[in-house]
């Protein structure tokens, strides 16, 4: 197996994006827990099922080319996620963290790149 | 597949902070061989409700990264973030060395720079919250 296509590229990266919403369902259901009972509330099941259904999504794009390649692309979703962190939880973040994100971003193209 | 990110309260307890870093170590070495597991069970992967049921690496990779998960979780809610995150990243060491003796992966000197630039951003992602 010597090239990754396209395609398993962009569901693994498209997985990365489902499960960083599944963090903001769980992150948002998370907050609003008082009780044993509010445990079971859809913001909860929705985030878990999105992270399920990220799963689905990574598996389908390792049916074809490298793993070498495809794995390190979930690491996409740290960007995504702190995207969201910001955008919908208002969170600030630091200029490590910001580093931080450009090298993984910078990261995941090269290995893309270099497949 | 997802990463996860998680919010810790941070405990002070050195011994129990070591131990945790090598729990996370070795359940490094566990996700690993979840994707490993989930590579050779998707590569003869057939759109069947009965061959998935029997798919016996899928289902085996599918468990062992729930356990992953799930130590993850427990791992980041009490450690120390600078410390776990870097060694969360080993993974990619595991994953692209099996890949390359199992499966024949190419190293191509791009994606060995890539690999390290993501686990150098993922290390910092875990002191990003010291300002």
């Amino acid at each position: 197996m010597n090239s990754t296509p396209l395609s398993s590229i962009l569901l693994v990266l498209f997985g990365s994006v489902v499960g960083s919403f599944g963090a903001v369902f769980l992150k948002s259901g998370a907050v609003r827990l008082t009780g044993l009972r509010s445990l079971f509330n859809w913001r909860l099941a929705f985030g878990v099922g999105l992270y399920l259904g990220s799963s689905v999504f990574y598996a389908l794009g390792i049916r074809h080319g490298q793993l070498s390649v495809l794995f390190p692309m979930v690491a996409a979703g740290y960007v995504w996620t702190l995207l969201w962190s910001r955008l919908f939880f208002h969170e600030q973040f630091s200029r490590t963290k910001l580093a931080g994100l450009a090298l993984v971003l910078a990261g995941v193209v090269l290995v893309g790149l270099g497949s | 597949m997802s990463v996860i990110a998680v919010p810790a309260s941070v405990s002070p307890n050195p011994a129990a902070q070591r131990r945790m870093a090598l729990v996370i170590a070795g359940a490094t070495v566990l996700s690993a061989a979840a994707q490993i597991l989930m590579k050779i069970g998707m590569n003869h992967f057939v759109f069947s409700l009965a061959a998935i049921a029997t798919n016996v690496p899928l289902i085996a990779g599918y468990a062992l990264y729930g356990l992953f998960t799930l130590l993850m979780v427990l791992a980041l809610r009490e450690g120390e973030l600078s410390l776990l995150y870097p060694i969360i990243s080993l993974s990619y060491v595991w994953v692209t060395a099996l890949s390359y003796f199992i499966f024949h992966d190419t190293l191509r000197p791009m994606k060995l720079v890539g690999i390290a630039g993501i686990m150098a951003g993922v290390a910092l992602l875990g002191r990003g919250d010291r300002r």
